[in-house]
């Protein structure tokens, strides 16, 4: 596997399963410094969900959300323009 | 989207005004002035029920506390939010707010009922917010050292409905008590447990607010955090609408009972801006800046004020039910060693125990902060 396929297939999941309060977010403004045009992020709480979706919203990323098992699957991506 | 962004902010604002004017109306309907709501008074006072302190004017059972969790709780459920969790360093959590109570009767109250005081112009409370504020900076700052009480983890439905069941057995206890005086809690007529609305309104009232608190996530330390770490007035705003609907709903009903429109058979007051003379307060400034400080810090390490913490439970955070069981073992504990203040003011005992509970508040944060 190339390089770039790896890049593009297995982008970094960030686990902010059972932290509480802010630290989910906290940990995604450390991660997202980086500055990446996409970011994926494993929760198992809607409040952290709806408060990572609200800062990333801010960053200039939407976010897109599905939920298997109690668990939601975030990916946020870069906003065009 | 800024139109959404602008209804989002006033709704926020209408949910905290819809929750003051509830607590507001507690306090009309029998709750003391100036408390229609308090999670550590209120806690205090059902473990003084249950006969784990003695101190007179201080054993109720709250139908509030049992409604805030069963509220939660229903929504949750019917959310599909309950999501039973736990098992991020338990114990610690029981005892930060072991100390973090001492903090609350050294102030005469939880952070929410700080803002209900304010909203019934007790000046006292305006200055307790400093030391709320800068615990809550202090918290903050372990935060962003890395501070971390680590991860929970799924528990078993049984585990999460525990608290839930020991409400309802508490509501039992409530109800007979009303028709039968077994906790003999009328013989402490005199004192704010004394004083309080009749069981029916407290309960509805307290599952409605929540029912709103686990909506919208309000929590009072929160608001000031959230503000401090991403610039984010979001629970902040909510804080302010309790602020306004508490304020608001004082002032009619100060305005009425003074016009004698409406007669209220105490002839109490609603609103009396000042310091002197406010109803379940003293009037030093010091310990009452400081008292708030170790809750301002514990709520942060906590993840959320004790109201935030009753949803959680309710919502089936086992490590929030923990906390809850600090909190009242907490207030059983000041109450029997003379820790809590009272309208005459701190008692000396008092003052080292908020100290200590400041020293091991700071202690646990710089313990569980890992440098990465």
């Amino acid at each position: 596997m190339s390089l770039q396929n790896q890049k593009r297939g297995r982008r970094k999941m960030t686990d902010v399963r059972g932290l509480s309060c802010p630290q989910p977010v906290l940990m995604m403004m450390k991660v997202m410094q980086s500055h990446e045009d996409s970011y994926e992020v494993l929760s198992d709480q809607i409040v952290s969900v709806e408060n990572i979706k609200r800062y990333a919203a801010r960053e200039g990323y939407s976010a897109d959300v599905r939920e298997e098992n109690g668990e939601f699957y975030m990916t946020l991506t870069k906003c065009v323009g | 989207m800024l139109s959404d962004l602008k209804k989002r902010k006033w709704m926020l604002f209408g949910v905290g005004g819809m929750v003051g004017i509830l607590s507001a109306l507690l306090s009309f309907a029998g709750n003391p002035t100036n408390m229609g709501m308090c999670i550590a008074c209120f806690i205090r006072d059902s473990v003084g029920a249950l006969k784990m302190h003695n101190a007179a004017g201080t054993c109720y059972i709250r139908p509030e506390i049992i409604g805030i969790v069963l509220g939660s709780f229903a929504i949750s459920l019917l959310k599909k939010e309950f999501a039973p969790k736990g098992g991020s360093s338990t114990i610690t959590r029981f005892v930060i707010a072991f100390f973090m109570m001492f903090g609350c009767l050294m102030a005469l109250g939880c952070p929410f009922r700080m803002v209900l005081r304010m909203a019934g112009g007790d000046v006292n409370a305006m200055l307790a917010i400093i030391g709320f504020v800068a615990g809550i900076g202090v918290g903050v700052i372990f935060l962003k050292k890395g501070y971390s009480l680590g991860r929970s983890y799924r528990q078993s439905k049984a585990e999460g409905c525990v608290l839930p069941v020991i409400m309802c057995i508490l509501l039992i206890l409530a109800i007979i008590d009303l028709f039968y005086d077994i906790l003999a809690t009328t013989a402490f007529g005199e004192g704010p447990g004394g004083m309080h609305a009749p069981l029916l309104v407290s309960l509805i009232v307290g599952l409605l607010i929540g029912c709103i608190a686990q909506r919208s996530r309000m929590c009072m330390a929160g608001a000031f955090r959230d503000l401090m770490l991403f610039r984010d007035g979001s629970l902040l705003r909510i804080l302010l609408g309790v602020l306004a609907g508490a304020l608001v709903c004082n002032l009619i009903l100060q305005g009425l009972v003074s016009t004698e429109i409406l007669n209220d058979a105490a002839s109490r007051s609603f609103f009396r801006l000042g310091m002197a003379d406010q109803s379940i307060a003293h009037t030093n400034v010091f310990w009452n800046i400081v008292g708030m400080f170790p809750v301002g810090m514990a709520s942060v390490l906590l993840g959320g004020c004790p109201l935030r913490q009753l949803v959680l439970a309710g919502e089936g955070n086992t490590d929030s039910v923990a906390c809850i069981g600090g909190l009242a073992l907490g207030a059983a504990f000041a109450h029997n060693f003379l820790l809590a203040s009272s309208a005459a003011g701190p008692t000396d005992a008092g003052k080292i125990a908020v100290c200590i509970s400041i020293v091991v508040i700071a202690f646990i944060g710089i313990a569980n902060t890992k440098k990465e």
